[in-house]
């Protein structure tokens, strides 16, 4: 059904929310930026101070105003600015991404990288990835699925205000 | 005699245990009776819906709705209640947030007709007859409620003024609750007509609460002895008290049972699942995937367990198909 919806709208690209850590990855992805790496503008990257401080809300929001994918980036394990703050979002987005799974998110939808304020490249290459990953799976369109779902309430608020305006009358 | 404000109440998609809470106002239930007619009980009394047709719109001074809103049915009579109250009270869990049925909200209406009438162990239907909301027999239509694909709050379908929260509301709320809408000072609209603070605030263990927790294993009521005087956190067990608003004078814990999160949560927090879900998992012992993801495993149902009564008002609302 996913790939129908694609293909009636050709002129989807994925849209991808990025949370960095100020320490490790947003530092990283400036490098990308100063050493000129090519990388897919599908990312709208989100700087938080620690990857400890996206809370799952953050993910949910994201996915349900339209995110197609939200990916997260930490400091390594140890390398943490806050000492732990990578470890706790480790923690809670291994069962955030078991409850997307059971809520219907595929996957490859969500990902959580480490990488540090040197790895400018990787920053490159996990977007891209990424890009490619959620673009092979296609929109996810949350918004449109709510609006859709709402439509079979459409039909009694007509039969409602049918009546009203007779009552009235 | 001046005329007695008017009170209805009403049940959609509930178990029928916010009716017994209205029951349980004792012999508090007589000062109601003396202060507003109740004029719409289903469950009580005798009055029909054309009854309720024939009222003047707004002439109803508040309707209690309880139950979550899944079929046709449901959603006219909200809306006809609607039109008819000044105020609407979305009662008790289902109203308020989905509640229990919500948790239907994980599979489609398609799978659940078919497990129901077709797979379920008990169920002997070799034809595959399904209920139709129109069924043609002898050239006469017959009709049945349409079965919608996703279960809502109340305040999905219409406005509400007020939500009396609980699995079910408990007497001494309801009871405020009434006293504050016959009182005139009506509290701001949208108000939770509970204290906006978390469990914890109120639990008779609060004191034993650790500050800082280390899972290593969840364990579930059935499969562990509970020591009564302790936080159920501390002792590995789930409770979802440090995300849902107290109010409830910790009825279940007090009964040495977890907090299952029926009261919500409270104003600050957007999404009652996720937040307890972060709050939890945060604070378990592993630091490498693998160690973390064995604890994982002594939870078996996710979803269940942190959207207990909140599923439809998430941020997701439903399963994604």
């Amino acid at each position: 059904m996913r790939e129908k919806e694609n293909n009636k709208d050709n002129n989807w690209e994925p849209r991808i929310v990025a949370f960095f850590c100020n320490w490790c990855t947003y530092t990283a992805a400036d490098l990308a930026g100063v050493s000129r790496l090519k990388y897919a503008p599908n990312v709208r990257i989100i700087r938080v101070m620690c990857s400890g401080r996206v809370d799952p809300q953050f993910v949910l929001d994201a996915f349900s105003k339209g995110a197609d994918g939200v990916l997260i980036g930490g400091c390594h394990p140890g390398d943490c600015h806050y000492m732990e703050g990578n470890y706790k979002a480790l923690r809670r987005m291994r069962l955030l991404s078991r409850m997307l799974k059971d809520m219907g998110i595929e996957e490859q939808r969500f990902r959580l990288e480490w990488i540090s304020a040197s790895e400018g490249d990787r920053v490159r290459s996990v977007i891209n990835e990424m890009t490619e990953q959620v673009r092979a799976l296609g929109p996810l369109g949350i918004p449109k699925k709510f609006e859709e779902w709402d439509k079979e309430m459409k039909e009694m608020e007509n039969k409602m205000q049918g009546k009203e305006v007779t009552a009235n009358a | 005699m001046p005329e007695k404000p008017k009170a209805a109440f009403y049940w959609c998609a509930s178990c029928g245990g916010c009716e017994e809470s209205v029951v349980d106002l004792a012999e508090n239930i007589l000062g109601v009776l003396d202060a507003v007619d109740i004029i719409f009980w289903p469950v009580a009394m005798d009055f029909k819906k054309k009854d309720v047709e024939a009222m003047a719109d707004k002439s109803i001074l508040v309707s209690m709705i309880n139950g979550a809103i899944r079929t046709s049915e449901q959603e006219e009579m909200a809306r006809l209640l609607r039109r008819k109250s000044k105020l609407i009270v979305a009662y008790g869990s289902c109203a308020h947030m989905g509640g229990i049925p919500g948790l239907a909200n994980q599979f489609d209406k398609e799978e659940i007709l078919r497990y129901v009438y077709e797979e379920s162990p008990s169920t002997a239907n070799a034809q595959k007859i399904r209920p139709e909301s129109e069924t043609r027999v002898d050239g006469n239509v017959l009709t049945l409620p349409k079965f919608y694909n996703v279960v809502r709050s109340l305040d999905q379908v219409v406005d509400v003024d007020y939500y009396l929260p609980g699995c079910p509301p408990t007497p001494r709320l309801l009871k405020q609750a009434l006293d504050v809408l016959l009182s005139g000072k009506l509290p701001e609209k949208g108000t939770v007509l509970a204290p906006d603070v978390a469990l914890c605030e109120e639990c008779p263990r609060k004191d034993t609460k650790p500050n800082d927790l280390s899972f290593v294993e969840f364990k579930r009521p059935h499969n562990t002895v509970i020591d009564p005087n302790k936080c159920l956190l501390a002792q590995g067990v789930i409770c979802i008290g440090p995300a849902t608003r107290g109010g409830c004078e910790a009825l279940c814990i007090k009964a040495n049972m977890p907090c299952t999160g029926c009261f919500g949560p409270t104003s600050r927090i957007k999404d009652q699942g996720a937040k307890i879900l972060s709050a939890i998992a945060s604070q378990i012992e592993g630091k490498d995937e693998k160690s973390i993801d064995k604890t994982l495993d002594t939870i078996p149902d996710p979803v269940g367990t942190f959207y207990r009564y909140s599923l439809p008002v998430s941020l997701l609302r439903k399963k994604i198909s």
